[in-house]
């Protein structure tokens, strides 16, 4: 194709969004619209996903916290003893200074939080590794009757439950997106529908004259992009400022350590501007193929 | 050149529009195709045009089979035949200039083309002034030239004319068949679909007859022969 047909179709395609500005407005505010909401699920199951996924890497083990003001062979006595224990793969130490590191590594930015800290509040403990998650109850009831223990923690079921949702989240989350997707496909096709009935004749005589279909399409196909790739910016702006906003505010009012789960800005960015800006242009190509499909029929 | 083998064309709904067409025009040759409404006129035009599909036969278009054309193909075939219609079909938010230079943009010609072309067809159907004016300024007769100007203007080896004189009286009808005579003197064979008695009989050119889908009538210097 050459430039200046190219130069012509853009032209043409911007004449056509001029005339029926409208329609255009409408078609942008349901592709932003539809693409938010999509943001708001994306950003949900991102979110539960990455909680899942770090909680599963720390907590896929028991920790057993023990008692202040144990002496070294009581530690390692209940060491042996749980190594015993049916299911137990590893057993590891972890002192209370290793432990006050190891957070403040997994706090990531916010660790210099830590360093205010008077005493250490960390208690020593056994970290416990499970050969499956399964044998976790078992486990947990054998642990309980070892002496010198002060806490267990296992985190089973706040697993299980957060894949649950996630899972739960994606389902409905899909099936609302496929939806609004419909719904700004069929808004844009509409849109694109009074274009071609304003240049209906116009049409008529390219075919006669001996207009490829792809040089007829080209700007109503543009059009319907520029209507989906103006939705999309407007929705990347949205989720953009929303997603900084509710970072911000769990980071100031709630603690470090929610934020600290969550994915940043910048990451979550990424993912949303490709994402949308192909979703965008597919939903806006999608919906004027669509109404175009009948009128090239001469 | 344009040959039809034993083509039939029966619509959807079982109406037979053409039956058993044979015949052969000639490069160069200026045919008007006659007879009442419904004989199957507008279906020849569409055939030639692959507007349709015909049901049995074949079709040649200078030599090339074009029965079983892809519809991708279809585009570079219409470009070898320019199209005047009754109505015009000029866009009217575009000027003279504009509406010819049309037809040369979407075949995608140069610029330089389109500015030394444009004048020159617009100059053979005597309308070099009227290039700036929109079509709403134009008579009937000149609005047609304009659009006679725009089929020619990439150089087609055939000329269709559905009617181009209906919506015009016999003085501006008589100026449209100078031009489209001038045209066919060129070169380009004409074929024109017309009710024009007068014009029939007086051109005395070859006449094919139409009636409920078959030719009645092949005569060589042929009149009208109808009475409406």
């Amino acid at each position: 194709m050459k430039i200046r047909t190219v130069k012509y179709m853009f032209r043409q395609g911007l004449v056509g969004l001029w005339r029926n500005r409208g329609m255009s407005v409408a078609s942008i505010g349901s592709v932003a619209a539809s693409l938010v909401v999509l943001g708001l699920i994306i950003t949900l199951v991102l979110n539960i996903n990455n909680v899942a996924e770090l909680t599963q890497m720390q907590f896929d083990s028991i920790q057993v916290y023990l008692n202040e003001g144990l002496d070294q062979n009581e530690v390692q006595e209940i060491g042996q003893r749980i190594g015993s224990i049916d299911g137990v793969q590893l057993v590891e130490y972890e002192s209370k200074e290793q432990a006050l590191k190891n957070m403040k590594e997994r706090w990531g930015e916010q660790g210099y939080l830590l360093e205010y800290l008077e005493n250490n509040p960390l208690p020593n403990s056994f970290i416990i590794s499970m050969e499956t998650l399964e044998d976790a109850d078992g486990i947990v009831a054998e642990l309980q009757k070892l002496e010198g223990i002060d806490e267990i923690k296992y985190y089973k079921e706040i697993i299980e439950n957060l894949l649950k949702i996630a899972g739960f989240i994606r389902t409905v989350g899909l099936v609302l997106i496929l939806i609004l997707i419909l719904v700004a496909m069929f808004i844009i096709s509409n849109t694109i529908k009074l274009t071609l009935n304003a240049r209906r004749q116009e049409i008529n005589i390219m075919k006669y004259v001996g207009a490829t279909n792809w040089f007829i399409r080209w700007p109503f196909v543009l059009e319907g992009m520029a209507l989906g790739l103006s939705g999309a910016l407007i929705a990347v702006l949205v989720v953009y400022f929303g997603y900084q906003y509710t970072f911000q505010i769990i980071s100031d009012r709630f603690t470090v350590m929610v934020s600290a789960y969550m994915i940043g800005t910048r990451a979550m960015m990424h993912t949303t501007i490709s994402m949308f800006s192909v979703l965008g242009a597919g939903v806006g190509a999608l919906g004027s193929f669509i109404s175009l499909r009948k009128h090239l029929r001469v | 050149m344009i040959e039809m083998k034993g083509v039939n064309k029966v619509y959807q709904k079982g109406v037979q529009a053409l039956a058993n067409i044979n015949l052969k025009i000639e490069k160069g040759e200026f045919v008007f195709l006659v007879g009442p409404s419904g004989a199957g006129k507008s279906t020849f035009i569409k055939l030639l045009l692959k507007e349709e599909e015909p049901t049995e036969g074949q079709i040649n278009i200078d030599s090339q089979d074009i029965t079983n054309l892809s519809r991708r193909k279809v585009p570079y075939l219409r470009r070898n035949i320019g199209v005047i219609f009754q109505d015009f079909r000029l866009l009217p938010n575009k000027t003279v200039f504009e509406n010819v230079a049309f037809a040369m943009q979407i075949i995608e010609a140069s610029s330089k083309d389109i500015r030394r072309q444009v004048p020159m067809v617009l100059g053979m159907v005597g309308l070099s002034d009227r290039a700036s004016q929109y079509p709403h300024q134009l008579s009937g007769g000149e609005r047609q030239r304009v659009s006679i100007a725009r089929a020619i203007v990439n150089n087609p080896s055939i000329l269709i004319a559905d009617e181009p004189t209906g919506n015009l009286d016999p003085e501006t009808a008589w100026e449209i068949m100078k031009v489209l005579r001038q045209i066919n003197r060129r070169g380009t064979t004409v074929l024109m679909a017309t009710h024009a008695k007068e014009i029939v009989d007086v051109m005395q050119q070859r006449v094919i007859a139409l009636e409920r889908g078959k030719i009645v009538r092949d005569q060589q210097r042929g009149a009208y022969g109808y009475e409406d």
